[in-house]
């Protein structure tokens, strides 16, 4: 039987709701370092842990953290580890180990404003951070939420995909997801028929190294260049085939659109609200969100955007998901504009100004 | 193949000759560790992890499962594993770079916590695998890359004294020591103590041995000898800095 028993209506902050996700999907431990704004989910789960049984390190910085959770992750336990900002750069050391090993572990990132240490509340500048950071190929798997149901459903659909595809996976969110109380419907996922991570030491499995079986000998340095393009290719062609598997996104559709107005996360919330009032004014809009930023769901992106008129892109940064859609939208006659504000909140009523301006240049 | 029965079990075959230089004190530390896990009998817990630098070349050296992290974060994968799985024994094996420079911090604070881990340290007195620049572990006067007329104590600092500095973070319960790679029985009775005080005690290890590189050192088989046993002995002192009282010393 679940943590959870049923479904339980709760009203609590973004930060509660991942230390709840974790322990519903059966994570064991977490590593963590301070840093706002993802700091109470550390207190929610040392609160829990004793209860459950769940294991916590503080460590003595991020480079820390992440590299227990790999240890953790490589002895076959269900763990996770949550960062922002400067901690999300120190963060990128051991994701790169992470993406090379094909380390099953998760990160939650409630981004903060950037660069440097900057703000702790409203950013998506940690979009291309996390999603091209470290010195490899982005092989990870990226979710960006935009509710506190979000960081509910997705924290359990990370820790389960980077068991199932082996893969670091990453929940997006901000310091005003993190901080906000708004309601959440939690649920035990084995009776709501939601997949659970099936988790198995990748170091220590059953049996004595050289007596019953092989020794596990893990590395991510090679001798030469073809060696390592040849594992780098493994692992880039199951990236490319697990992906129909793993892309989501959200439309906000209407009748013949003219207008798509793309946005990923809390900015999502926004954007939605938007489409609707230009709607009731008369213009026919669209909305399109990414769930998944890596891998991102290209196709349906390009499907919607082949029918408008415009394409808008709204963020709270400058332009890390615009170049993402702008990529995927090479060859298409849509002209593409954008409502970036890097590190502040994006109303609903600045995106309707701006939608109905940019109809008017185009 | 009478031989054969002295190899240790854990000690992998397939994988030798070993991929350090001739000279090298590195396979002279992994063979004493080789056979003390086997006298332990502890073959069946072990868990080895290597960092970078040359240390990295033993990811395959052992019938153990294995892994190499990054430069200065083999403590940490470790804990990590300790963590979450309390029955293994947990080696993390690194050089003076890795350990007294980039990771530092994971050393100290990972003695403070007293982790029951077990971290090995080879100190060669600089950075080899990249050429030999200068490492915290550097003699004063001494020459490397980065140091090509001598180190000099006013631009630099002096030898970092690692197992005295642990000891000094340590608590009680750490088994805290200095050897050397040319005293090979004083060394396994080093690495035994190391791992029994973390499979008996759940305490935290720190052994550092003085290691020899005559490749970045350009010394001949007799100075390389004379270099760990004169030059480096007279500043890195072999002795052990904490031996926890209860610690079963034959095992």
């Amino acid at each position: 039987m679940g943590v959870i028993q049923g479904t339980q209506r709760q009203f609590m902050t973004g930060n509660e709701v991942v230390a709840w996700a974790a322990l519903a999907a059966g994570a064991q431990a977490m590593f963590g370092y301070p840093i706002t704004p993802q700091n109470e989910i550390m207190h929610y789960w040392t609160r829990l842990a004793p209860e459950h049984g769940l294991r916590f390190l503080q460590t003595e910085d991020e480079l820390s953290a992440g590299f227990a959770t790999i240890g953790a992750a490589l002895a076959g336990s269900l763990v996770f580890c949550a960062t922002a900002g400067p901690g999300n750069v120190l963060m990128q050391e051991p994701i790169s180990m992470a993406e090379m090993m094909r380390v099953p572990a998760v990160w939650v990132i409630q981004q903060r404003g950037g660069p440097s240490t900057a703000t702790v509340i409203y950013s998506q500048q940690e979009t291309r951070l996390t999603c091209f950071g470290g010195n490899g190929e982005g092989l990870r798997i990226v979710y960006s939420t935009s509710s506190h149901q979000d960081l509910f459903d997705y924290v359990i659909k990370a820790l389960w995909a980077a068991w199932e595809f082996r893969f670091p996976a990453f929940v997006l969110g901000d310091g005003y997801q993190a901080k906000m109380r708004e309601p959440v419907t939690l649920y035990d996922p084995e009776s709501a028929g939601v997949n659970l991570p099936s988790v198995e030491p990748i170091l220590k499995p059953e049996g004595v190294p050289s007596v019953d079986r092989e020794p596990v000998h893990l590395r991510n340095t090679f001798n030469i260049e073809e060696e390592l393009m040849d594992v780098l290719m493994g692992h880039i062609r199951d990236y490319l085939d697990m992906s129909s598997r793993v892309v989501e996104s959200e439309e906000h559709p209407c009748e013949d659109p003219e207008v798509l107005v793309v946005a990923h996360g809390v900015v999502w919330r926004s954007a939605r609200e938007a489409v609707s009032v230009l709607r009731d004014q008369g213009i026919k809009a669209g909305g399109f969100r990414p769930i998944t930023l890596r891998p991102f769901p290209e196709e349906s992106l390009r499907a919607a955007a082949e029918k408008v008129k415009l394409t808008v892109v709204v963020e709270s940064a400058y332009g890390q998901l615009e170049s993402m859609v702008r990529d995927r939208l090479y060859g298409l006659k849509v002209p593409v504009r954008s409502l970036l504000k890097p590190g502040v909140g994006v109303t609903a009523e600045e995106i309707v100004d701006s939608v109905i301006q940019f109809s008017k240049e185009v | 193949m009478a031989d054969e029965q002295k190899v240790a079990k854990a000690w992998r075959s397939e994988t030798k000759p070993h991929r350090f230089c001739p000279g090298c004190g590195h396979g002279i530390i992994l063979k004493g560790l080789a056979d003390v896990i086997d006298e332990l009998g502890i073959h069946g817990q072990g868990v080895f992890a290597c960092d970078i630098g040359c240390s990295l070349l033993s990811w395959d050296f052992f019938n153990l499962d294995s892994v190499q992290t990054h430069h200065g974060r083999t403590i940490p994968v470790v804990v990590g594993m300790k963590r979450v799985r309390p029955d293994l024994a947990v080696i993390a094996y690194l050089g003076d770079g890795g350990g007294y420079s980039i990771g530092l911090q994971h050393l100290i604070s990972s003695a403070v916590r007293n982790d029951p881990i077990t971290v090995i340290l080879a100190n060669n007195t600089l950075y080899a695998m990249t050429g030999g620049q200068m490492a915290p572990t550097t003699l004063i006067g001494q020459k490397t890359g980065t140091t090509p007329y001598g180190r000099s104590a006013e631009d630099t600092g002096s030898p970092f004294m690692g197992p005295e500095i642990v000891a000094a973070a340590a608590g009680d319960a750490a088994y805290v020591a200095r050897g050397s790679v040319t005293k090979f029985a004083e060394l396994k009775q080093i690495l035994k103590k190391a791992l029994l005080n973390q499979v008996q005690r759940s305490g935290f290890s720190f052994v550092e041995f003085l290691s020899s590189c005559p490749t970045n050192w350009r010394t001949k088989p007799a100075d390389t000898l004379k270099f760990v046993n004169e030059d480096m002995a007279a500043v890195f002192p072999l002795k052990e800095h904490r031996v926890p009282e209860d610690l079963g010393v034959d095992g």
